[in-house]
């Protein structure tokens, strides 16, 4: 996987794929970009579960905080390191001893530890680092489009509407490509 | 193919970037979105909104689907992470420097720089206490020089207005990189048909949408392109970018919109308290003209270096300045900034001097004499009888507008027809 570049087909079936994501390090401050990234991805219908030792036992948004990846009483499909990069090694270590374990480690903007990727792209998991899955939702789904920003794709299909409202929009279902990919 | 692997060339961007089928009804034109306002899906929505915790429209002033196409249009074509569409190009200027400057900070800005962008730097830009520092493209220690520890950022045009001037960009992003600021470059003139300044270090871009983008001298536009290459975050010299906002509950705008932060402050801070928003229908109006930018200036570039080669040899002509024409001055930096051609906008001498000028202008059937550039019509304006008449003949000549200078606009109409006019209003007694 070159991870200066990433395919979007590679993004968004990972974003089509995973439901419960874990992110380690959210902030419980309503102005820190983890707590957006947070809010952002679970009014998409992804199950959020927050991990913060210094919040262990509180709620964010409602959801139970965990001290550690270890204590999460159920599978996650996807880890989202909102640490520094030096964080990310002891994480997906950690990550990979989860019974399922991950099929997702995701780095956040800024966040880059090509070890740690080895480590977990050895063990079968597939990994992005430095992107934001909540710029790249925005992107793939056309939403980020009413900021201005270059989504770099081009389509004449419709962008899709999500449930009820009309400004959520979601990913179109992940092409055959994909599901194999 | 959006998940083609491969990048779409310039004239598909050209049409497509920004632009799917409305998610509501299926139109296939972008439409005109003329609301003030966009109601919310609910509270919550309202507050992430309000919050900038999610992506969405809340009134047209900050932004508007319509205007949103054209923003992210632009940028596509430029290479850029985000656009920002504003009521003018002078209006781009004054958001851009709103979200670099505070007062007694410097700008270091060309010498050969659009007329009014000139005034604006010299004389509008005291009253918020910005200084500029003028710097000469054609003598690149000045830029170095220029610069200070107050300096934030250089601004220069790629080709510089009245035409007939290409900036070493390259080289002029070099010595910005050194002093820690961002490089803005107007490239209204060139558009990224013929120069793509972001791949030469450029870090902000501004147009004049007004002009050759949307071609057509219908509408006036601006836009702000953010690069998405400069690091706001490596000291505390942009606040607006790289410290918690009061405006917005502590908001870290860098940290939290990466690398778009630049067009997301220019918009959610500049935008949004200065309030020059560009109106949904000039946006439609330039976003069609957008989508013939390729085949327009490919022919503008043509129709003009054929008008500049036979003023050339016209015996009415003391001198052309078109880097087109070999062994012009700036043929080299032509070469390698705008290979395709060098703009349609380009200055010439009468050896009749001020009466000559006038008689030309005077004579002319087909070209129409007003001041602007980048129409379809073929322009024409004698800068010493009109937009720079006030000065002196000494302050004329500095300005690149002495008594003998005519400045073309060349359009799209059949060179042969170009060529006659002129032919005829030089003959004329």
């Amino acid at each position: 996987m070159n991870h200066d570049a990433y395919n979007d087909a590679y993004i968004r079936g990972i974003l089509n794929t995973v439901k419960t994501i874990a992110m380690v390090g959210i902030s419980p401050k309503e102005n820190r970009p983890s707590f957006f990234a947070f809010k952002y991805l679970m009014e998409r219908g992804y199950r959020m579960i927050p991990v913060n030792p210094g919040q262990a036992g509180k709620r964010i948004l409602g959801q139970k905080v965990y001290a550690k990846l270890s204590d999460i009483p159920e599978a996650v499909d996807m880890v989202d390191i909102f640490r520094t990069s030096e964080h990310a090694l002891p994480i997906v270590k950690e990550a990979l001893t989860l019974r399922p374990p991950p099929q997702v480690i995701w780095m956040q903007l800024t966040v880059r530890n090509d070890e740690a990727a080895k480590l977990a792209e050895d063990a079968g998991l597939k990994v992005v680092m430095n992107r934001c899955p909540k710029i790249e939702y925005g992107r793939l789904s056309s939403e980020i489009t009413w900021m201005g920003v270059n989504s770099r794709t081009l389509s004449s299909r419709r962008a899709q509407t999500l449930g009820s409202g009309v400004q959520r929009m979601r990913l179109s279902p992940p092409s055959e490509k994909d599901k194999n990919g | 193919m959006a998940d083609a692997e491969r990048s779409p060339g310039f004239a598909t961007l050209s049409i497509h970037a920004g632009a799917k089928p409305d998610p509501t009804t299926g139109a296939r034109a972008t439409p005109i979105y003329q609301t003030t306002s966009f109601v919310f899906d609910d509270v919550d929505h309202a507050a992430a909104l309000f919050g900038l915790q999610t992506f969405g429209n809340i009134y047209t002033r900050i932004g508007n689907p319509t205007c949103a196409v054209l923003e992210e249009r632009v940028a596509a074509l430029e290479g850029g992470t985000a656009g920002l569409a504003i009521a003018s190009g002078h209006a781009a200027q004054v958001v851009v420097m709103h979200a670099l400057m505070t007062p007694g900070d410097e700008l270091v800005a060309s010498k050969k720089l659009y007329g009014g962008s000139i005034n604006q730097f010299n004389h509008s830009y005291k009253n918020f206490g910005w200084n500029v520092v003028w710097a000469d493209p054609d003598d690149l220690n000045s830029f170095e020089k220029a610069v200070t520890p107050k300096t934030k950022c250089i601004f220069i045009e790629s080709i510089a207005n009245p035409g007939g001037i290409i900036t070493d960009i390259e080289a002029i992003a070099k010595i910005a990189r050194k002093a820690g600021v961002p490089l803005i470059v107007d490239n209204t003139l060139a558009t990224p048909y013929l120069c793509k300044p972001i791949d030469y270090g450029a870090d902000i871009i501004v147009h004049s949408l007004t002009k050759f983008l949307g071609g057509h001298g219908n509408s006036i536009g601006g836009m702000i392109v953010d690069g998405g290459t400069f690091n706001w975050s490596r000291d505390k010299r942009y606040p607006m970018l790289s410290e918690p906002r009061p405006e917005y509950q502590g908001i870290i705008l860098h940290e939290t919109f990466g690398n778009f932060a630049f067009a997301i402050a220019c918009r959610v801070l500049g935008l949004r308290d200065l309030g020059p928003a560009l109106s949904p229908f000039n946006a439609f109006l330039i976003l069609t003209g957008v989508e013939t930018l390729p085949l327009r200036m490919q022919r503008h570039c043509d129709n003009t270096l054929a008008v500049a080669d036979w003023l050339s040899k016209r015996p009415e002509v003391a001198w052309v300045s078109y880097p087109g024409l070999s062994g012009d001055k700036y043929a080299s930096l032509a070469k390698k900034y705008v290979p395709k051609g060098s703009g349609a906008v380009f200055t010439f001498g009468l050896k009749g001097g001020y009466d000559a000028g006038v008689k030309l202008v005077s004579n002319v059937k087909l070209f129409s004499h007003l001041a602007n550039i980048g129409d379809t019509r073929s322009l024409i304006i004698h800068p010493a009888s009109t937009t720079h008449r006030q000065l002196s003949d000494a302050q004329k000549t500095q300005a690149g507008a002495g008594p003998d200078v005519v400045r073309l606009s060349v359009g799209l109409e059949d060179k042969e027809d170009i060529i006659a006019d002129l032919e005829q209003a030089l003959k004329a007694k």
